[in-house]
C-alpha cells in the first residue's frame, strides 16, 4: 500500500554527450549555490557555538572557529542564567517536550476519530461540523489570544504546561481533522460495509480496519503537529512566565533581556538545542512524510 | 416457508424515488437473480436488504420476521460486494475470521470453520496472504469464502463475478452454482450479466428505474417476457420487435407487419385470443426463432411457421453461429443462423418465423399481450 511509483524518467539523459554534461552541470550548479544558501545561517550558528565571547566580538560572527571547546554547550544546557534562574535551557527543553508530546498525541489521536467518523459515518449535518472543525486552519492565531486567555483564566491553567497542552491539542484537531478525513475518504465505503455485516461496530471497526490503514497520515499528522507545537512562539510567551515558559519563548527572553553584554556563543548554542528535534523527527519521518501527503490510502 | 420477502417497498433519496414499489417473495433455498440496467436500483435494494440503507417504506421480512430496523449484524446474512471489500491488512484467514471474532465464537471453532471453508474453495495456499497478493479470482475466492464461513440464513452478492475475466467469469459461475446447490441457502444475486442470471437463478427479477418488471423463472421471463422491456433485456442478440397490425386472415386472425406486401401470419388459438382485427401491435421474434424456409426445422416439431423474405443487409460470423443484420418488410431485423445456411450480403431468402415462441405486445404500453 501508499507506495509511490517512480516514473523512471530522466529529462537530462537526452540529446547528446555535451549537451548532456552541460545541463547536469548547470543543475548542480544552482542545487549547491541554493543549498549554500540555505544552510548558511545553520552553519553560522553552530561554528559560533564553539567560538569564545572575545573572538567573536573581535572577528565578527563570520569566521572559522579557531579552536573548539564543549565548554558553550555544556553551559547552555545546564547553567546558564536565564531570568533568575541557572539551570540553562534544560529546564525550558523539557518544558517544551512536556507540551509538544501531550498535545501531539491527543490532537493526533482525536483528528484519527475525527476523521474516521466524518468520512465513514456520514449524519446530518456532518458537512458543516467539518467545516467549522477546519474553519481553525484558516484562523490567525492572534485572534485566539483573548478568548485562550479568558478560557485558562476560568479553568486556572493560567502559567502552566497543562494549558499550553490544551490550547495546541484544540488549536491542533483542525489540521489533524482534515488530514485524516481527507486520507480516509479514499478508503472504500465497501469496507465499512462488510464489517457491519460481519458484526463489527464503530470503535471496532476503527481498531481493526483504518487503524491499520493510517500509518501514512500518522505519520503526517505527527510531524506536522510536532515540529507546530515545538517551534510555537505566541502562545507560550503569552500564557506562560518565568520558569513555565517553553524553550522559544525562553530564548528570546535571554537573547532579547538587553542587560549587560550578549553571550553569542551560548546563545546559538541554545537555539541548536531547540533546533534539534523537529530536525531529528523530519530525518526519521520525512520520507513518510512527502509520501503520506501525497498518496492515496488503499488502491 | 418464506425466506425472504419483500413488501410495498419504496427508497427515495430526497425528491428521487429510486424504488418504487417493489414486491418480491424468495422461498427457502430459492437463488434469486435481480437484473436490470445500470442505476435501476439493484444495489440500492441489495443494501437494504441487507440493513445498510434504510427503507422510506414498506417492509423487508427474513424468514417471517420484520428486519426493518434490525442492524446488518443482527440479520444473520453474508455478503459478497463487487469490490470484494476484503480487509487490506488482514491475512485471508484473519478476513474469514473476522465476523467470527466479532461474534465472539471460540478460536477452535474459528479455525475449524476456516479449514473447512479454505478447502471447499481450495486456497488452502492462500490463507496467511495478504489480498494485496492475490489475484483477482483469488481475492473473488476470499471474499466468497468470508460470506461461507457464517453459514448465514440468506447470502447477498453484489455482482461478484464483474470483475474477472471472460473465462475465469464462467468457471466461476459454475462453481457458485454447484456452491449453491450444496448449500441450500437462500441467496439474491445483483447481475447485469443475463447469462449469468439465466444459467444460476431458479427465479429472476428484472428491474428498471426503479420498478420490478416481471419476477418469474428464466423460462418465463425468456419465452414469455411481460413486457418489451422484459423482453428486449434479456436474450442476446436483442429480441426483433415489429411493428404490426391485426388482420382477419384465411383462418383466424393473422398478424400482418407493417410495410409488408406478402401474406399474414397466423396466429395460433392462445395468440388469437388476446387480440382483436385492427388491432397495432408490436410482434416480437428472437433472432434464433427465424429458421431457412426450406429446412422447416419448426414444423419437424409439429409447429406453426410461416415463411417471411428476409433481406440480409451485412453478416457477423461468430464461429459457432452467425448473425445477420438484415431487413424484413422494411423493418430492421437481426437473425441468428447456422453459418452453412446464411445467405451472402445482399442476398434474399425466405426465413420461417416460430409463430409459438413469438410474443405480441401493445403497442401503446408495450405490455405483453
Ligand atoms: N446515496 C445516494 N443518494 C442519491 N442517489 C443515490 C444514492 N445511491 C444511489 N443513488 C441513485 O439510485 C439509483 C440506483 O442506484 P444503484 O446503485 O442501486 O444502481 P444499480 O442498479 O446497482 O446500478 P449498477 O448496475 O450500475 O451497479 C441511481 O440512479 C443512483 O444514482
Ligand atoms: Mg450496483
Amino acid at each position: 500500500m501508499a507506495d509511490t511509483t517512480h516514473q523512471s524518467f530522466d529529462p537530462l539523459a537526452t540529446g547528446s554527450r555535451a549537451r548532456q554534461t552541460r545541463s547536469r552541470s548547470i543543475v548542480y550548479l544552482l542545487l549547491g549555490l541554493f543549498a549554500l544558501l540555505y544552510l548558511s545561517p545553520l552553519v553560522i550558528i553552530f561554528m559560533n557555538a564553539f567560538r569564545p565571547l572575545e573572538e567573536i566580538v573581535r572577528e565578527g560572527f563570520i569566521s572559522l572557529p579557531n579552536m573548539l571547546s564543549a565548554t558553550y554547550w555544556v553551559e547552555a544546557w545546564s547553567t546558564f542564567c536565564i531570568g533568575g534562574t541557572c539551570e540553562g535551557v534544560s529546564r525550558y527543553f523539557s518544558n517544551t517536550l512536556l507540551m509538544t508530546v501531550p498535545a501531539t498525541i491527543l490532537s493526533t489521536a482525536i483528528g484519527l476519530v475525527n476523521g474516521y467518523a466524518l468520512s465513514k459515518w456520514r449524519f446530518k449535518g456532518d458537512t458543516w461540523v467539518f467545516g467549522l472543525i477546519t474553519l481553525g486552519v484558516f484562523m490567525p492565531a492572534q485572534m485566539t489570544l483573548l478568548p485562550w486567555a479568558f478560557v485558562l483564566g476560568k479553568i486556572g491553567l493560567s502559567n502552566t504546561i497543562a494549558g499550553l497542552v490544551l490550547v495546541h491539542t484544540v488549536q491542533g484537531i483542525s489540521f489533524t481533522t482534515l488530514f485524516c478525513r481527507n486520507y480516509f475518504l479514499a478508503v472504500p465505503d465497501d469496507l465499512i460495509k462488510a464489517a457491519r455485516i460481519d458484526g463489527a461496530g464503530f470503535w471496532r471497526i476503527f481498531r481493526r480496519i483504518m487503524l491499520p490503514l493510517s500509518p501514512p497520515i500518522l505519520i503526517v499528522c505527527v510531524i506536522w503537529q510536532f515540529t507546530g507545537i515545538w517551534n510555537e512562539f505566541l502562545f507560550g510567551t503569552v500564557f506562560t512566565s518565568g520558569s513555565n515558559q517553553p524553550i522559544t519563548s525562553a530564548i528570546v527572553a535571554f537573547s532579547g533581556s538587553g542587560t549587560g553584554e550578549r553571550h553569542y556563543n551560548v546563545e546559538a548554542a541554545s537555539v541548536i538545542f531547540a533546533a534539534l528535534p523537529p530536525l531529528f523527527i523530519y530525518v526519521i519521518g520525512g520520507k513518510y512524510f512527502v509520501r503520506g501527503l501525497t498518496s492515496g490510502a488503499v488502491k | 416457508m418464506s425466506s425472504l420477502l419483500i413488501q410495498n417497498l419504496k427508497k427515495s433519496y430526497g425528491a428521487v424515488e429510486v424504488l418504487k414499489d417493489i414486491n418480491l417473495e424468495a422461498e427457502s433455498g430459492e437463488f434469486v437473480a435481480l437484473v436490470g440496467p445500470s442505476g435501476c436500483g439493484k444495489s440500492t435494494l441489495l443494501s437494504i436488504i441487507a440493513g445498510l440503507e434504510s427503507v422510506t417504506s414498506g417492509e423487508v421480512l427474513i424468514e417471517d420476521r420484520v428486519v426493518n430496523d434490525d442492524a446488518p449484524k443482527d440479520r444473520d446474512i453474508a455478503m459478497v460486494f463487487q469490490s470484494y471489500a476484503l480487509y487490506p491488512t488482514m491475512t485471508v484467514r484473519q478476513n474469514m475470521t473476522f465476523g467470527m471474532e466479532c461474534r465472539n465464537i471460540d478460536k477452535a471453532t474459528q479455525a475449524e470453520t476456516v479449514d473447512r471453508v479454505a478447502a471447499l474453495l481450495q486456497i488452502e495456499p492462500l490463507l496467511d496472504r495478504k489480498p494485496g497478493q492475490l489475484s483477482g479470482g483469488q481475492r473473488q475466492r476470499v471474499a466468497m469464502g468470508r460470506a461461507l464461513v457464517r453459514d448465514p440464513k440468506l447470502f447477498l452478492f453484489d455482482e461478484p463475478l464483474s470483475n474477472l475475466d471472460a473465462k475465469l467469469r464462467v468457471e466461476m459461475r459454475s462453481e457458485i452454482k454447484k456452491l449453491h446447490q450444496r448449500m441450500g441457502r437462500t441467496t439474491v444475486y445483483v447481475t447485469h450479466d443475463q447469462i449469468e442470471a439465466m444459467t444460476l437463478a431458479t427465479r429472476i427479477a428484472v428491474m428498471h428505474k426503479g420498478v420490478l418488471q416481471q419476477y418469474d423463472t428464466p423460462d418465463m421471463i425468456y419465452n414469455q417476457p411481460a413486457n418489451m422491456f422484459v423482453a428486449g433485456f434479456m436474450g442476446s442478440p436483442n429480441m426483433n420487435f415489429f411493428k404490426a397490425t391485426i388482420v382477419d386472415g384465411d383462418v383466424g386472425l393473422a398478424v400482418r407487419l407493417d410495410g409488408s406486401d406478402g401474406p399474414a401470419l397466423p396466429l395460433g388459438a392462445e395468440q388469437a385470443a388476446t387480440v382483436s382485427a385492427g388491432q397495432a401491435v408490436v410482434f416480437g421474434v428472437r433472432p434464433e426463432h427465424f429458421s431457412p424456409a426450406h429446412e422447416q426445422r419448426a414444423e419437424r416439431k409439429g409447429r406453426v411457421t410461416v415463411p417471411v423474405p428476409v433481406t440480409v443487409d451485412m453478416d457477423e460470423p461468430t464461429g459457432a453461429e452467425t448473425i445477420l443484420m438484415a431487413r424484413v418488410a422494411g423493418q430492421d431485423a437481426i437473425l441468428v443462423c447456422e453459418p452453412e445456411e446464411a445467405p451472402k450480403p445482399g442476398e434474399t431468402m425466405d426465413f420461417a418465423i416460430d409463430m409459438a415462441k413469438a410474443s405480441l405486445f401493445d403497442a401503446a404500453t408495450e405490455r405483453r399481450l
